[in-house]
């Protein structure tokens, strides 16, 4: 095939790749003073790899031997990828300013460009090594993202802890791949898949499947393997939290998603059980863990497993009706979590501190009407009340399991799912019904206003009309991978 | 004779070392650095003895992924563990409990 046109093909990775070192250079040439103009052009960057979805990088078809897929399911994953981490650009600078006095320093938004195109590589991947080159470059750009705040102990124990750990499966991932690699004899996921229907060396690739699918939990934050994950959102700046809660966990969940169907499809069998379990146990303890939480951030962090949970119900349905099911839920999911994040990010006290207590949180209704509003829209749609759109990104998935008959697992994850209602609406109470606490200073930035207003008429009723082309974009999506 | 079998063996006991190394190690965060070039290694052991045995190319190419990769996580292993320390002024992995919960 002609080479141009495969670059066509990965021309987002490479619109952001190419663009991150040239403003990685800016950034080292102007020092502190080219923060703004970094930031601003860090979005260009992140538009113009979005444009760039729209060639021939959705048009299906495979660039560079197969290691590449430019397929529209990689496109739907990007668009939201790249969505979530303008965002977390967006809403950097304030956050920065006020907490350590010291400015936003201009490697904060090269960091998220190098962590999106490591994601697009991710969803793309057609092949083991480009799987864990794109992996890999999303995580080492992570683990200094978590730690950004140098002189923050906190920050810097996240950072440690996010390293160590994520190092870790990056292993588990890796030996399951050399296993994987070494009893199918090829590394492209089409000859995996002919390997796992053949039947022959079952054992071997059974081994490399479980190790596989272990290193993935962990990078979704799946229990068992969810540990890392409290410590790190409450220990990580604020923005930085928003951006994990996102764009890695989309990344992670479609590429768990291509690895199970496109890879080992015909291992469902085997790989439906480990599903199940992640999914039911990530449910179940996400919400538990939740209720004693006392530290917002915390609190999101346990609602972000939960959530992994409700995703993974779609997967183990697999099928056509499964995959879109995911997306589905992941694109809303991603909207309810980055407008929560941006209420978190407007809590502060008399000095312009950000306080993270769920108690400071009293009597919003009366000090904050307007942000009050949009926190409670954003904690019934994470419940999964209607009419919001929380609710219909959970009737998807439980559809969708539903459909492919398991019946009994579809109904304990609903009602697993009313554990999570409690403290949901345990915040709504405390806005609502506490007495009131010191009221949080000054106004809301207009950008990061802008922001919370739009994802919260988005998740409102307002936003139905979107569902249909939701819909309509997550099924064909699903239908790149069949 | 050495067969396949003996380096999967080696390079599974390599492995189970590393993640022994990161779960039972109380003492210094130096030597959890250690225990994950340790699981790295033993992937490129499995790697090269795999592609040997297939007679297929694409098993060292992706083990020379594997150490450039590593190299660069030592490297942004080490510079957090350098911040975390100018912080605390320890690398005792008790110590690092700062979050619970």
């Amino acid at each position: 095939m002609n080479y141009s046109l495969q670059l066509m093909m990965a021309l987002p990775e490479l619109v952001l790749s190419v663009g991150a070192i040239a403003l990685m250079l800016v950034a080292a040439w102007g020092g502190h003073q080219s923060t703004k103009l970094v930031s601003w052009a860090s979005i260009a960057v992140l538009i113009g790899a979005g444009v760039a979805l729209a060639g021939p990088a959705s048009a299906g078809g495979e660039a560079f031997g197969g290691l590449y897929r430019p397929d529209m399911f990689a496109a739907f994953s990007k668009a939201l990828i790249f969505l979530a981490a303008g965002v977390s650009i967006l809403i950097a600078p304030r956050f920065f300013q006020q907490t350590s006095g010291d400015d936003l320093r201009p490697e904060y938004p090269v960091l998220i460009l190098l962590s999106a195109a490591g994601m697009g590589m991710m969803v793309s991947a057609g092949d083991l090594m480009s799987l864990y080159v794109g992996l890999e470059l999303m995580s080492l750009a992570s683990y200094i993202l978590a730690s950004f705040m140098r002189r923050d102990t906190r920050s810097a124990e996240a950072g440690l802890k996010y390293f160590v750990l994520g190092a870790l499966a990056s292993g588990i991932l890796l030996y399951g791949i050399s296993l994987v690699y070494g009893f199918s004899g090829t590394t492209l996921f089409s000859g995996i898949a002919d390997a796992y229907a053949s039947g022959d060396q079952k054992t071997g690739l059974l081994f490399g499947l479980v190790f596989v699918f272990a290193g993935l939990a962990f990078k979704m934050s799946a229990v068992p393997f969810h540990m890392w994950t409290p410590d790190v959102y409450e220990g990580a700046p604020t923005p930085v939290t928003a951006f994990f809660a996102s764009a890695p966990k989309v990344a992670a969940m479609a590429l768990a998603t291509r690895v199970a169907i496109d890879a080992m499809g015909p291992a469902i069998a085997d790989w439906r059980q480990i599903v199940i379990f992640a999914s039911l146990a990530s449910i179940v303890f996400g919400s538990v863990a939740a209720i004693r939480q006392s530290n917002i951030k915390r609190l999101l962090a346990y609602s972000s497993i939960a959530n992994v949970g409700f995703a993974l119900v779609g997967l183990a349905a697999g099928g056509e009706a499964g995959v879109s099911s995911v997306l589905y839920y992941m694109a809303i999911y991603v909207v309810m979590t980055v407008g929560s994040f941006l209420i978190v990010l407007q809590m502060r006290d008399a000095e312009g501190r950000p306080v993270e207590t769920i108690d400071s949180l009293a009597g919003m209704s009366r000090t904050r009407p307007g942000l009050a509003v949009a926190m409670a829209i954003f904690m019934f749609s994470l419940a999964g009340i209607p009419p919001l759109l929380g609710f219909f990104s959970k009737l998807q998935v439980f559809l969708a399991a539903v459909h492919a008959g398991l019946y009994v697992f579809a109904a304990v994850a609903a009602a697993a799912s009313t554990i999570g209602a409690y403290y949901y609406l345990r915040v709504v109470k405390v806005m609502y019904f506490d007495e009131p606490a010191p009221a949080f200073p000054g106004r809301t930035d207009p950008i990061e206003g802008a922001l919370l207003v739009l994802s919260a008429v988005v998740i409102s009723p307002l936003g139905w009309p979107l569902l249909g082309y939701l819909e309509v974009w997550t099924g064909a999506a699903a239908k790149a991978l069949f | 004779m050495i067969t396949l079998t003996h380096y999967l063996v080696v390079s599974a006991i390599l492995f189970t070392l590393g993640v022994l190394g990161i779960f039972m190690n109380r003492k210094n965060l130096i030597v959890m650095l250690m225990a994950i070039e340790l699981i790295l290694l033993s992937v490129n052991l499995n790697l090269v003895a795999f592609s040997n045995a297939l007679g297929d190319l694409v098993g060292q190419v992706f083990a020379m992924f594997v150490l450039t990769v590593a190299a660069g996580e030592a490297a942004i292993g080490l510079a957090i563990l350098v911040i975390y320390f100018r912080g605390r002024g320890t690398i005792s992995v008790e110590d690092v409990n700062r979050m619970k919960g």
